[in-house]
């Protein structure tokens, strides 16, 4: 038995080595995005429904993809939209934006355009004016992904 | 200075709901990407986005590196009085930008 490392020993070293260094850029998990929203829910419980949440189903550029998030109500004093948050699965942060309003705002839609770092779901929770949250799901299929490297 | 699009009806009914629209040109620079040197390239975003009306605040978006560049935020409010409508953007590296809109309400 000699010390010296045969080829077969050093590729397969190599391989494991390889699969060590391989560095995938940060990324949010359904773990950290579930982390996000309880930091924005508390202990409340999410029930699914109310909101809409318009996306489309492919988009060919990530870097750019409409979205429109609306929730049916009244928009009065006693009875009004707080906020709508967004958050995503797979970008480098779960967290994309929060909208707060009111019953000055008259109705609860906006839009915006937001990246998307894979194909992914998002997902809109609504806050409503009694406390209780509702949310909505949309499955993206992104064929250019927001880049992430390179200038 | 970053350019601005702001669109606001210039006149409504009281108690009309009305539609805004605005963009700002700004590269929401993720703070995730890297130069081809691999040095990353630091996060310069805009954080926060403000419309006021006649001095009350009708809405607010937070803003994260997930939002694209140019920022185009659509949203609504309802046409109380005729006045003012402020809109503030903020940002990181000192980012502030406002800009008003006059509504005329009949």
């Amino acid at each position: 038995m000699t010390s010296r490392t045969s080829r077969r020993e050093f590729l397969r070293a190599a391989a494991g080595l390889a699969v060590l260094v391989s560095v995938r850029p940060a990324e949010a998990t359904p773990e950290t995005m579930q982390q996000a929203v309880r930091a924005v829910v508390g202990t409340s419980s999410v029930t699914k429904g109310r909101v809409k949440l318009e996306l489309p189903p492919l988009s060919e550029n990530g870097n750019t993809v409409p979205m429109t998030v609306s929730i049916e109500s009244a928009m009065t004093a006693a009875e009004h939209v707080r906020a709508i948050h967004v958050f995503t699965e797979k970008n480098p942060q779960p967290e994309v934006v929060s909208f707060r309003l009111g019953p000055r705002a008259g109705r609860a839609r906006i839009s915006t355009r937001i990246r998307l770092a894979d194909t992914q779901s998002v997902l809109a929770i609504g806050e409503l004016s009694d406390g209780s949250f509702w949310s909505a799901e949309a499955a993206v299929v992104v064929t250019l992904a927001a880049c992430l490297e390179e200038t | 200075m970053a350019e601005t699009l702001i669109s606001v009806p210039p006149r409504a009914r009281r108690g009309e709901i009305v539609e805004i629209k605005t963009l700002i040109s700004h590269p929401m620079e993720t703070g995730y990407r890297r130069s081809q040197l691999g040095a990353r390239i630091p996060r310069d975003i805009i954080r926060l986005f403000v419309c006021t009306y006649n001095g009350a605040e009708v809405f607010r978006a937070e803003l994260h590196p997930a939002i694209a560049a140019n920022p185009f935020i659509t949203f609504s409010t309802v046409a109380t009085e005729s006045g003012t409508l402020t809109f503030q953007w903020t940002g990181d590296n000192g980012f502030s930008v406002k800009e008003t809109a006059e509504i005329r309400v009949d």
